[in-house]
């Protein structure tokens, strides 16, 4: 006990620092933004026929002239008090903005994320039960051909053939056009959906086949295989029994750790879907100068990945006996 | 009587490409023979990597895919075609295999011994091993232990014929005797055991019969007691095992086993042998001498050359 504490502690402490870290940089980061605020938000013909007082009043409303340091720590102490601050740009608490993207987002991510966990899943197993022939010297073509292919042209490519020839899916947004937020429906989400998030499964489904296989074959080619072969037991038993078992530690861990790519994918991929998730709210932050949300936008992000390797870290500990015994060993040890 | 299983002219060789392009044939075994009846322990002798396991493999069938293998295996009175081997083995057949890496490490023991609960612990139990240790992980079994665990995965299935692979790596002595005497006693009771070793001194503690084994051959097979006296042993390799052994001297022969891939003509004794003659170049038919076989035109034993 003493140990998972300890352990959840240490992990605790990490996430602070690595939140403060990521949030310091990115707000470096945008205080050397060659990007006038004003310029960008207001235009240069509207600032042309302000009068200074005006000018003035906006630099101050984009804190232009506020010193970095103090608008930094200005922004870590709001925080501190849970208060992530209003954005500029929608002039509405951050948090709220937030709310609502990460709702979008988080549904194409967890799609997106199923989606190439279970089908890379499949098609490794696949791929390796056949080792050799022509699955999976198809299955593996494929593989090194999608995951050479960037996922913003792949994003056209599908927006292409499915929403402007096909007609079969929305071109964007993450909700039909001019629709009420209440009246959307379920499945409306669901079809706009549809391609960003088989856009965004493809790259990590590529990871996730080939590493499948690899282990699997690495499995197969095992002396506990071979034993489990000697005592005659059938492939299909050897793959359910031994093959998953062996397989699932590196996999679970590989899962997990690519919510931090399926989330940089997303950015690129909202942005093409016009599609109103996190990424693409990360873009209009930064573009924007909207200092406050593009914080709130990097801790959210920042935390979500660290999440994910954080369940990875544990789990491992779950289905790994080995760790497990240590643990548990290490335990008794502590608690005594 | 026929007996349980005997091995005629069994070959077992790989395909192999060397960098890529071209292919070889690696003869693993050239010519292996070989009988067990029930109730005896036949050991196949023969040094570290000379490719004695795979012995096992092609008896079980379960050879990689690019290994070829030709001879005839009968068990029990007929042919063991791959079918035959693939309904049989884990059943009448089985494989005590080298070492715990053979068991699934992220799998219980319990379950890796048998599917019948009760059949398991009443193997386990024959062993000496308790409840507990169906709990545990492979990783976390002693060498013993671990060496017996081995045997009760083969035992549950109530075999025929054991086939036992190297089972007694870094024991020391006592606990490798005691090992094998399970073995020993599977055979008084009726079991046919293939036991295949590197160690002819162990070997000889519970062996009915010793098949030598040298670069691919099997160049004499003697019923354990011409291991007495070195005037009853009869190929000048098995004389030159015998008299390695601490209890004969220690004297080493001096010279390695040829590689697969470079075999010399004739006798593969021949440039260790003290006896080696201009025929040894030539054609060395493995033939019956004095109630065991030798493969050697000039035996030692009886002088008959
Ligand atoms: S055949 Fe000739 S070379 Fe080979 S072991 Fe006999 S005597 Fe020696």
């Amino acid at each position: 006990m003493a140990h998972r504490l300890g352990f959840a502690g240490k992990k605790l402490l990490r996430m602070v620092l690595l939140l403060l870290g990521v949030s310091l940089a990115a707000f470096l980061l945008m205080s050397a933004s060659p990007l006038d605020p004003l310029q960008t938000n207001v235009g240069q013909a509207a600032l042309g026929t302000m009068s200074q007082e005006q000018i003035a009043q906006l630099e101050d409303y984009w804190g232009v002239n506020d010193p970095p340091l103090e608008r930094y720590l200005g922004w870590l102490t709001d925080v501190l008090h849970g208060d992530l601050g209003t954005s500029l740009l929608y002039r509405v608490p951050v948090t709220q903005v937030l709310a609502e993207r990460l709702k979008n987002s988080l549904w194409l991510m967890a799609a997106a994320w199923v989606l190439s966990g279970a089908l890379g899943l499949l098609l490794g197993t696949v791929a390796a039960a056949c080792r050799g022939r022509w699955p999976d010297r198809l299955i593996r073509g494929w593989c090194l051909l999608i995951s050479s292919t960037p996922a913003f042209w792949l994003a056209i490519l599908l927006l292409m053939v499915f929403s402007v020839w096909l007609g079969w899916l929305p071109i964007g947004l993450s909700a039909p056009i001019g629709a009420q937020a209440s009246a959307v429906t379920l499945a409306d989400r669901l079809r706009h959906a549809i391609l960003p998030a088989l856009t965004l499964s493809v790259t990590g489904l590529a990871n996730m086949t080939l590493h499948t296989r690899e282990k699997l074959c690495d499995v197969l080619e095992s002396d506990y295989v071979l034993f489990a072969r000697a005592r005659g037991e059938s492939t299909r038993s050897i793959l359910w029994h031994h093959g998953l078992r062996n397989m699932a530690l590196p996999a679970i861990t590989l899962q997990f750790g690519s919510i931090s790519e399926i989330f940089g994918g997303s950015v690129l991929v909202e942005q093409v879907f016009s599609y109103q998730g996190l990424g693409q709210c990360a873009v209009t932050a930064g573009l924007g100068s909207d200092l406050p949300l593009l914080l709130g936008v990097t801790v959210v992000s920042a935390a979500l990945v660290f999440g994910g390797n954080l369940i990875a870290d544990l789990l491992y500990g779950v289905v790994d006996p080995k760790i497990r015994a240590r643990v548990r060993a290490y335990g008794r040890k502590g608690g005594a | 009587m026929t007996p349980l299983l005997s091995v005629e002219h069994l070959s077992i060789s790989f395909t192999q490409y060397d960098r890529g392009t071209r292919r070889r044939i690696l003869p693993a075994i050239r010519d292996l023979d070989l009988t067990i009846d029930r109730g005896q322990v036949a050991a196949v002798v023969g040094s570290s990597g000379s490719g004695k396991s795979l012995l096992a493999h092609g008896i079980l069938g379960i050879l990689p895919y690019n290994a070829h293998m030709e001879g005839t295996i009968t068990y029990d009175g007929a042919p063991l075609t791959p079918k035959r081997a693939a309904a049989l083995r884990g059943r009448e057949i089985v494989l005590v295999p080298q070492s715990v890496g053979y068991l699934d490490p992220l799998m219980k023991v319990g379950p890796q011994v048998g599917r019948d609960k009760t059949a398991v612990r009443a193997v386990l139990d024959r062993y000496g091993l308790g409840p507990e240790t169906e709990g545990l992980y492979p990783f976390q079994l002693s060498g013993g232990m671990a060496r017996r665990v081995l045997i009760s995965t083969a035992v549950a299935a109530s075999p025929a014929l054991v086939i036992a692979d190297e089972p007694t790596p870094g024991l020391d002595a006592r606990a490798a005797g005691r090992i094998l005497g399970h073995f020993r006693e599977l055979a008084d009771a009726g079991t046919g055991v293939l036991l295949i070793t590197h160690d002819l001194e162990l070997a000889l503690t519970i062996a009915d019969k010793v098949a030598v084994f040298y670069a691919g051959e099997t160049v004499e097979e003697a019923p354990a007691g011409d291991f007495d006296r070195l005037e009853d042993l009869r190929h000048p390799y098995t004389r030159a095992l015998w008299q390695a052994l601490p209890q004969h001297g220690f004297r080493p022969i001096p010279g390695t086993q040829p590689y697969p891939g470079a075999l010399p003509e004739g006798c593969p004794f021949a440039p260790r042998c003290p006896k080696c003659t201009s025929e040894c170049g030539g054609d060395v038919p493995y033939r019956p001498l004095d109630g065991g076989f030798v493969r050697c035109l000039h035996p030692e034993r009886g002088n008959a050359s």
